[in-house]
């Protein structure tokens, strides 16, 4: 699958913004976070808004996107989009706790904004595990994927913020351990889908096989098409390889023991470590959602490629 | 509204039914296609660059050509692909904006081109590839099954048919009610075990593929030779002399 730019952008920047938005609505009304917490709202609300924004780019008639919250009956796209618009109230209502220091609203609004933050990442994995045509979507481990990658790279970015504002160990420590576990998990995707059978053959699709092996002999059109640009972007195993490499050592190892370290080491230099932890899991991110679509195959391209 | 309608028990299924054992290949099918829903209601159908290297644009059938089989045993089928009108069709449920439906009255699928946003993700839902971008207007296009024609009083009854179906120059599409068993198409289908795509994916397309006869008994074999075999006496002589 051709990976867009906007809509890889949207799941990195949302993702962490709704992870930051969970932990921050759970840990500030307890009092595990430093500080008044206004920074990280400001932070969280701001990714989300960049990655909103981000995919409507790739609409072909973005002034018609608020259509998009209509089918919520039975579309995965139309919930997440009414999931992302509900959680900005309990999200602009702990602001408002936070900022004139009332503990119980916050508390709530903390707790709501946080099950929102859960909802819409929820409903963004369950478009691409809904998509029974893609293999490596349609797998039981890619919404939980989608989960943990958006608490990793929220506690992350917590943790750095609270890093800065003098203190607050608990979301270092929740770094290291959602880091692993997305780690383990993303592991787990990758041998998973690298083993799975295709889901469907060239015999099946065109139902020629009772005669025998089937192979494409002359194409439809001799140049691009919609379909070969969307769904014929393929990557070359080696570069995947590679690239799965970089996002687990920059994306997840390093930042977790970047966290590690900040834990041990406190003040200024636990914030530095944080922020650097925090580029390179984001950065890692950003190429674990481009191979997400880099390596998923259409079952279309039978047709195509066979 | 994206939810499917109540599948009701005789309910009219409008599909079409291809004949790959005599689809020749010859893409009229895909080009009154492209000639009739180009002005129809899902017109402009874009062509981008069309007069240079880069041509392509949005059809709504495609016609492929496939090998099957080894050497004597093989055949080279024409395949023809395009919607087919799924009874359950993820491209009509996964769409945020009721833009795509299901006809309840006749199974069609068709976009709504006034509220698509062109958020393409029906055609990534789509197994076959039926559904194709119009990046002119930033809405999904894809074939209609020619609704625009074949409830169009204004034109022959003769006529009210898909345009693909009309064009086939080998009558190897067929166009009626997949639902009513008693139809010409079912009736095909049972004749000749038509077959769905991809079923496996659970979308129960209403189109069926009927298979290409089975030839093999058919084939040629080059006539042995055998001088015993010769029935002619002259022949008989001159194999003789001419095999010394
Ligand atoms: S062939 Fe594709 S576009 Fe047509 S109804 Fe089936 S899933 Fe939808
Ligand atoms: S591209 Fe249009 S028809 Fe397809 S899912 Fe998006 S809004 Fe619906």
């Amino acid at each position: 699958m051709n990976p867009a730019g906007s809509i890889v952008l949207f799941t990195t920047a949302s993702g962490a913004g709704y992870g930051l938005l969970f932990w921050l609505g759970l840990l500030r009304p307890l009092g595990l976070v430093p500080g008044q917490g206004l920074v990280a709202l400001a932070l969280a609300l701001l990714l989300i808004t960049i990655g909103l924004l981000s995919s409507t780019l790739h609409l072909g008639n973005p002034r018609r996107a608020w259509r998009a919250i209509s089918q919520w009956r039975s579309s995965w796209l139309s919930r997440e989009g009414v999931a992302a618009i509900l959680t900005y109230i309990p999200a602009l209502l702990l602001g408002l706790a936070l900022w004139v220091d009332a503990p119980v609203l916050a508390l709530a609004a903390g707790l709501l904004a946080a099950a929102g933050a859960v909802a819409t990442v929820y409903c963004t994995g369950m478009i691409y595990a809904s998509l029974k045509p893609i293999r490596q979507w349609h797998h039981p481990l890619v919404v939980p994927g989608y989960l943990a990658l958006s608490a990793f790279s929220g506690a992350v970015l917590l943790a750095m913020l609270a890093a800065f504002a003098g203190g607050g160990a608990v979301p270092a420590l929740l770094a290291c351990l959602t880091g692993a576990g997305a780690l383990l998990l993303k592991r787990a995707y990758w041998q998973a889908i690298d083993t799975a059978p295709p889901l469907a053959t060239i015999e099946s699709a065109t139902t020629l096989g009772f005669i025998g092996k089937t192979r494409p002999l002359e194409p439809p059109h001799t140049e691009q098409n919609y379909l070969l640009r969307e769904m014929g972007f393929c990557i070359a195993r080696k570069h995947a390889a590679k690239l799965r490499l970089i996002a687990q050592g920059a994306g997840f190892a390093l930042p977790v023991l970047l966290a590690l370290l900040a834990l041990l080491l406190g003040g200024l230099p636990a914030a530095l470590a944080l922020s650097l932890g925090a580029v390179l899991a984001l950065g890692g991110l950003l190429i674990e959602r481009w191979l997400m679509f880099a390596e998923a195959t259409h079952t279309v391209m039978l047709y195509y490629r066979g | 509204m994206t939810c499917l309608p109540q599948p009701m028990p005789g309910a009219k299924k409008l599909g079409l039914v291809i004949d790959l054992d005599t689809c020749v290949g010859c893409q009229a099918c895909a080009t009154n296609c492209k000639e009739w829903n180009a002005s129809g209601q899902s017109g402009p159908l874009p062509d981008l660059h069309p007069y240079s290297a880069g041509a392509e644009g949005v059809w709504f059938n495609r016609v492929h050509s496939y090998e099957a089989g080894e050497g004597a045993a093989g055949r080279t089928v024409h395949f023809p692909r395009s919607c087919l009108h799924c009874e359950t069709p993820a491209c009509v449920t996964v769409c945020p904006t009721g833009a795509s439906y299901k006809r309840a009255e006749d199974g069609i699928v068709l976009v709504d081109h006034a509220i698509c946003i062109g958020c393409g993700l029906c055609a990534w839902a789509c197994p076959y590839g039926a559904r194709e971008m119009d990046e002119d207007a930033g809405v999904m296009k894809k074939c209609t099954l020619c609704v625009d024609r074949i409830y169009n009083e204004t034109i022959p009854e003769a006529q009210r048919q898909p345009a693909c179906v009309l064009a086939c120059p080998t009558k190897a599409r067929h166009f009626g009610d997949l639902g009513d068993p008693e139809s010409p198409v079912s009736q095909l289908v049972r004749e000749r075990g038509g077959q769905a795509l991809m079923p496996e994916l659970g979308y129960q397309p209403v189109n069926s593929y009927l298979p290409p006869r089975n030839r093999s008994s058919l084939a040629a074999q080059p006539e042995a030779a055998a001088p015993e075999a010769i029935g002619n006496p002259l022949l008989r002589w001159m194999d003789r002399v001419l095999s010394r």
